[in-house]
């Protein structure tokens, strides 16, 4: 764990960080749906991992989407102090130096990317390498501060884990892993322009130029209706190209259709107070579900027509 | 640097170096049982 100074440049002492908010710099909550679509991708892999190496990889998973939670906030703090939302985590907040945050970050980095070669493959450890810096570079760098369509490419970080687990248990990247990340990477606009919508001040207030903020609300609910179409093709895929058998094919076409009609039901919408955007929560709400949903149905349909 | 202070960081400290002695602690198990797992060639 990184050090504090105890001694400020000036006479006030400086307070180490707390141990509890090195972990919440990981973001534990966001990490969970990570570590479950790891988790998913390794488990509907073919072949046989052993149940500690199993344990390894996704430890790996969790704490390299740890590391880039770190290195983003370390980046951001300026950001996150304008926002309502984020003014309280550690670094906005006084409870830690930037330079603790970014040892912190960057020595989890290096610890998950070398113990999953180790552990099982480097194909796994260099993917993971590639989502950490991802994240940090593509998205949080560059897209995000810059363009109202961050989310879209940079949603590919949170598309990884899938592909990392996959890639532990067999050593390649194969059509279905592939598949999944698809299905990330296009669930991710819609899921997070619905959380755009109704936080929509506190990003204004940052200056950062999410969809809402830039294009207005008529857009983004037009752009939420158009990434779940294209969604809802990358949810079918795994299906129609005999990937995944009929349990998945059946949970990705109810669920699919539970999705487009709250996503039909936001696009008619015109309410711009948030206060009263319940319809917009339920679909960020139900879109957490539906990933879930899809990626456990992938691995029973997996385990039963293997 | 108040006594209060002081020992508001004393106790910062002390946490810290417990939570990191725990971790270094499972790190030995798991490394422990990674090198169990690839000799008995698990992967």
């Amino acid at each position: 764990m990184a050090s504090s100074p105890i001694m400020s440049e000036g006479s006030a002492p400086v307070i180490p960080a707390h141990w509890r908010d090195f972990v919440a710099l990981t973001k534990p909550r966001v990490m969970t749906l990570v570590v479950f679509t790891g988790l998913c991708g390794l488990l509907a892999a073919p072949g046989h991992i052993h149940a500690v190496l199993a344990f390894t990889a996704i430890l790996c998973i969790a704490v390299g989407a740890g590391a880039a939670a770190t290195l983003n906030q370390w980046y951001e703090v300026d950001i996150d102090a304008k926002m309502k939302r984020t003014a309280n985590r550690p670094l906005p907040a006084g409870r830690m130096d930037r330079q603790s945050a970014l040892h912190f970050g960057v020595g989890l980095s290096f610890f998950s990317v070398l113990l999953m070669g180790v552990a099982t493959n480097w194909l796994a450890a260099a993917v993971l390498a590639v989502s950490i810096l991802f994240y940090l570079f593509v998205y949080t760098i560059w897209l995000k501060p810059r363009t109202a369509q961050n989310i879209v490419i940079g949603g590919a970080a949170g598309a990884f884990p899938p592909v990392i687990g996959w890639a532990a248990v067999t050593g390649d990247i194969s059509a279905l892993p592939v598949a999944l990340f698809m299905l990330i990477f296009f669930w991710t606009p819609p899921h997070f322009w619905a959380l755009a919508l109704f936080v929509k001040t506190d990003y204004a207030a940052a200056g950062i130029p999410m969809l809402p903020v830039v294009s207005g609300e008529v857009v983004t609910r037009r752009q939420i209706w158009f990434y779940t179409a294209v969604m809802a093709v990358a949810a079918m895929a795994p299906v129609l190209l005999r990937l995944t058998g009929p349990i998945y094919g059946t949970a990705a076409l109810l669920g699919t259709v539970i999705f487009a009609i709250l996503a039909f039901h936001v696009l008619r919408r015109r309410e711009s107070d948030p206060a009263r955007m319940a319809p917009e929560k339920r679909l960020f709400k139900y879109s957490i579900l539906y990933l879930f949903l899809l990626f456990g149905a992938v691995v029973i349909d997996r385990w039963v027509y293997a | 640097m108040t006594p209060d202070e002081e020992r508001q960081i004393r106790g910062r400290q002390k946490s810290r170096a417990i939570v990191t002695g725990v971790l270094l602690g499972a790190l030995v198990i798991l490394f422990y049982a990674i090198t169990i797992a690839k000799i008995s060639g698990g992967h």
